[in-house]
């Protein structure tokens, strides 16, 4: 645990299109352990936001409980946020959204607050498109209660104890594919060049977001016969799809082969530029990406990157057909029908 | 011992009891309606009181329609007219119907068991020979004979047939012509087989009245759907449950009339059907928080589920609007029948030190206007507001005034930050008690970089901030009690009526029981017992409530439950003396009559006289 508060020293600090520092991004003191995957994700979330040019204050931050969820004080501290009750995340984000749908909404969340308390708003979130860029910190393990189980973790992973797991795990990924998710990816809290770029896209989504991210923690799950410690993570890595971000404004300078690269564009102009390993992913194809996780997995592979994109499902606030104003600023005159309304439609109950 | 006369002799012009028993799904509902409806054209008080299944099909329904000159609220307990339309029942039907009373059947099987009563009156209509052949479908033949009975029994009370023609015609639209005359052609068969057959009208009948100028015949599920509307309410999240789902239903409908923009036909709100309670709280919370009015119907399953978020925007001070429509518990208990159970559920819904605001409507015109008050009430105050109703208003149809609203009334958003103000101020602390009310500022996200702060269920003190120190968290938490204590004299104040006499005796009661009070009061009265009555609207509790237990030897406490929770929570949360608070109980799930009210009353009266007797005596 980190206990000496960072000097603010920003005369040489690089500054962004709005002249703001990665300071401005970033939030109060991490309180989680020393090498703990969650600070790595943090960091890359300061990073991405201070990339886009957004200001500060245009994104929402929303978590439930657990490690994971602790850390949206950890960076965008001129944001709004909310640290909800175990596992419900979603559901107010859900309400967030649809009060304001022009705010970037970032939720962190675990695999103990997503995929078995909070399994159900999950899924839901992911059928309804919201538009949020939607954060698993992933290391297979709960933390804050010692070292039981999640249900990410993998058949025969040992606890520290050196008990394997009995149990098949749920994997988010495969989940948020089945289920209709638009923009479905993996990563590593220990790959910031790939998580960086992918946190830009998912955030610049119009939809749900899911990444992700493989975060072992050090002091519960970083053993050897754990499936999610950062050794066997390392061995086992596959990068499936190499993911470039690039804003509106800017030209696409990296050098790609012609036909090797797919291009995205997202609603606000910009581009995600996907540069597949692999030719046997698609991701257009549900059933391919699928495929080729199983593919890959049964060789104890952790397949990341951009896995899934669709850029032509309406987000929530579309299919209710909400007005771009947000329905937080709609002045009083436009709720209410009157008096005379009142009075005319009461003929009906005469 | 029944104090209350059962008995239908004589002529009893205006003040009877029909009861029609039909079997669920066969669409007898908007036949009562209209029977109702009539009464009420005609100028007479009508209360409307549906008994239904937890079913679809097949299951027995009754629906009772009262025509009370006075213009009570509640039902009588006697059936004068009944109407028996589903053989299964008949035995019951015939058994509930008062002394002297009427029996109607359908007569094209001839049933002589019903003749077994020689103190009822059985009337044979051979509705479903008539019906059959007149009408080919199956379907129409049942809708039908719905019909006929309407026409059956309008000849027997002398309804007004034009005013049935005026709703008939109202029903399909003058353009579906076909419809209206089928209709009207059911009904005349039903008329005209009684009129031949039977002497009429009957001694209990309907004259025309001018009691029903202002006034509505409307369900609290509609009438708080239009209060949510006109309070500016732009979200409501839900998880269907009987019977709080009519509410929402009414709302989405008032909203694709009223809300959508003609031009761009855009949504001036969402409605969003939730996975769960867990999930429709938790939205209706993040809708709040992000400053919009929002809310949530649902019953006694429902905010068992809820109570975790509950105690979230309690302690994190985000405003949410909760509608109880209460129903008989525990568990899923009778889903379709009243009670008045959640009352202690609600006041401290959530684990950890939480206490709630509560607002009580006793009928559909108090569903509309608190339905208004609890977003004013949840936005000031930063807080979840409960507007608990039951069954019976939510879903009876209650002739109560028009409602009304003031085109000058603007919503009161509370102490919100914009971004002027925080532009002046130099730090942006989200629980500063500022003002010294208790209530402290908040800030929208998006506004301002300055008005940031964090929302935590965790330890936290008053700028904000994790903490796990006692002191820092206890003035948080004392702040909160303070906020409570402030919402006592803003929530609605206990309605008094006093007796004609001084008397030594009260009764209070809250929402639904108000109809069987009232009139017990009024019965107790005539017989020289006379009773003070405070109805309870609000909780936090009045100062008046404390008042009015020590001003009276004794306090009859009248509600819908088993355990006496509003008499628990005035002995909870009042100084008054429980010695004085008498439970007068009613938990059978079935919308109660006055009678439990007078012969408790009576007998709990005869019991102190009794006591005192002894204790003279000694």
């Amino acid at each position: 645990m980190t206990s000496i508060a960072k000097p603010r020293i920003e005369k040489h600090l690089l500054r962004n299109k709005l002249g703001l520092t990665l300071r401005d991004y970033e939030g109060g003191m991490s309180t989680l352990c020393a090498g703990c995957g969650h600070d790595s994700v943090t960091a890359a979330l300061v990073r991405a936001f201070y990339e886009l040019d957004l200001e500060p204050h245009t994104a929402a931050k929303v978590s439930g409980i657990g490690c994971s969820s602790k850390t949206t004080a950890y960076f965008l501290g001129q944001s709004h946020g909310v640290n909800a009750v175990h596992g419900r995340m979603p559901s107010i984000a859900t309400g967030a959204a649809a009060a304001n749908g022009n705010l970037h909404y970032v939720g962190v969340s675990g695999d103990g607050d997503s995929l078995s308390i909070g399994l159900g708003q999950f899924c839901h979130a992911i059928r309804r498109n919201l538009n949020m860029l939607y954060v698993v910190e992933n290391n297979g393990v709960y933390g804050l209660t010692k070292g039981q189980f999640s249900a990410a973790a993998d058949y025969g992973s040992k606890s520290k104890r050196g008990e394997p797991n009995p149990h098949t795990p749920i994997d988010p990924v495969k989940l948020a594919l089945t289920l209709g998710a638009t923009f479905v990816a993996r990563s590593f809290s220990g790959d910031k060049e790939q998580l960086v770029p992918l946190i830009k896209a998912a955030v610049m989504h119009k939809g749900f977001a899911l990444i992700d991210v493989i975060s072992p923690c050090v002091t519960f799950n970083d053993h050897a016969g754990s499936t999610k410690s950062y050794a066997h993570t390392y061995e086992y890595y596959h990068r499936a799809v190499h993911t470039d971000y690039i804003q509106p404004s800017e030209e696409i300078k990296a050098e790609y082969k012609k036909g090797e690269v797919m291009e995205v564009e997202l609603h606000d102009g910009s581009v995600i530029a996907l540069k597949k390993v692999d030719d046997d992913l698609n991701p257009r194809d549900r059933g391919e990406v699928l495929a080729y996780l199983s593919h890959h997995e049964a060789q104890s592979e952790v397949v990341t990157g951009l896995l899934y994109i669709d850029e032509e499902k309406q987000d929530m606030n579309a299919r209710n057909k909400l007005p771009p104003a947000p329905l937080n600023t709609l002045p009083y005159e436009r709720l209410s029908p009157g008096a005379a309304t009142l009075a005319d439609l009461q003929k009906a109950y005469c | 011992m029944n104090v209350v006369s059962e008995t239908a002799a004589g002529t009893r012009v205006n003040d009877f009891v029909i009861k029609i028993a039909t079997v669920n799904g066969t669409g007898s509902a908007s036949a009562n309606t209209l029977l109702m409806k009539t009464v009420f054209r005609m100028g007479v008080p009508v209360v409307g009181k549906n008994l239904f299944p937890s079913n679809i099909q097949g299951l027995p329904t009754w629906y009772e329609i009262r025509i009370t000159k006075d213009g009570y609220q509640a039902r009588t307990g006697a059936v004068d007219l009944a109407v028996a339309m589903n053989a299964d029942t008949y035995d019951q039907d015939l058994e509930k119907t008062s002394p002297g009373g009427y029996l109607i059947y359908d007569s094209s099987w001839p049933r002589p068991e019903l003749l077994s009563r020689e103190d009822v009156n059985v009337i044979g209509v051979p509705l479903a020979s008539m019906i059959n052949e007149r009408f080919d479908t199956a379907r129409t033949r049942v809708l039908m004979k719905n019909m006929a009975y309407v026409g059956a029994v309008a000849a027997l009370i002398e309804l007004d047939m034009d005013v049935i023609h005026g709703l008939v015609t109202e029903t399909f639209g003058e353009s579906k012509k076909h419809l209206i005359d089928a209709n009207m052609e059911a009904i005349d068969l039903g008329f005209r087989y009684v009129q031949e057959n039977y002497a009429c009208p009957l001694p209990i009948r309907v004259e025309q009245m001018d009691k029903t100028d202002g006034y509505i015949m409307m369900d609290g599920n509609t009438a708080a759907a239009l209060g949510c509307l006109y309070a500016g309410a732009t979200f409501g999240a839900w998880y269907p449950i009987t019977p709080s789902t009519s509410l929402m239903d009414a709302f989405k409908a008032f909203c694709e009339r009223y809300r959508v923009d003609a031009e761009t036909g855009e949504h001036n709100y969402c409605i969003i059907q939730a996975e769960d309670e867990l999930a429709s709280i938790g939205m209706v919370i993040g809708a709040g928080w992000n400053g919009a009015r929002a809310f949530t119907p649902t019953s006694g399953p429902g905010i068992s589920l809820m109570s975790e978020f509950i105690g979230f925007a309690y302690y994190g001070e985000v405003p949410a609007v909760i509608f109880n429509v209460q129903r008989t518990g525990p568990s899923t208990g009778l889903p379709t029948r009243t009670q008045q159970s959640d009352i202690l559920l609600c006041a401290y819904a959530s684990h950890g030190d939480t206490k709630h605001i509560l607002l009580f409507p006793a009928d559909p015109e108090e569903c509309f206007e608190m339905a208004v008050e609890a977003f004013e009430l949840a936005e000031w105050f930063q807080t979840p507001v409960f507007v608990i109703s039951d069954i019976d208003i939510g879903m009876n149809d209650w002739m109560v005034p028009k409602l009304k609203w003031d085109d000058d009334w603007k919503p009161n958003r509370g102490k919100i930050l914009d971004t002027e103000q925080l532009e002046k101020i130099d730090k942006f602390y989200r629980y500063l008690d500022v003002d010294g009310d208790g209530v402290p500022y908040r800030t929208l996200p998006g506004v301002h970089p300055k008005g940031a702060y964090f929302t935590r269920g965790s330890g936290h003190d008053k700028y904000g901030l994790y903490t796990e120190n006692s002191d820092k968290y206890q003035d948080v938490l004392d702040r909160i009690a303070m906020k409570f204590e402030g919402a006592r004299a803003r929530v609605p104040a206990p309605v008094i009526r006093k007796a004609a006499k001084k008397t030594r005796w009260g009764v209070i009661s809250v929402g639904s029981s108000h109809g069987p009070v009232i009139e017990a009061v009024d019965r107790l009265a005539a017989e020289d017992i006379h009773l003070d009555y405070l109805r309870v609207r609000g909780f936090p509790f009045h100062d008046e409530i404390e008042k009015f237990v020590a001003a009276h030897d004794a306090v009859f406490v009248v509600e819908q439950n088993r355990d006496g929770q509003l008499k628990s929570l005035i002995v909870n949360e009042t100084n008054a003396d429980k010695a004085k608070l008498k439970p007068i109980l009613w938990y059978s799930g079935k919308v109660p009559d006055c009678r439990f009210v007078v012969n408790g009353i009576k007998t709990q009266l005869g019991e102190e006289k009794m006591s005192r007797g002894k204790a003279q005596g000694s």
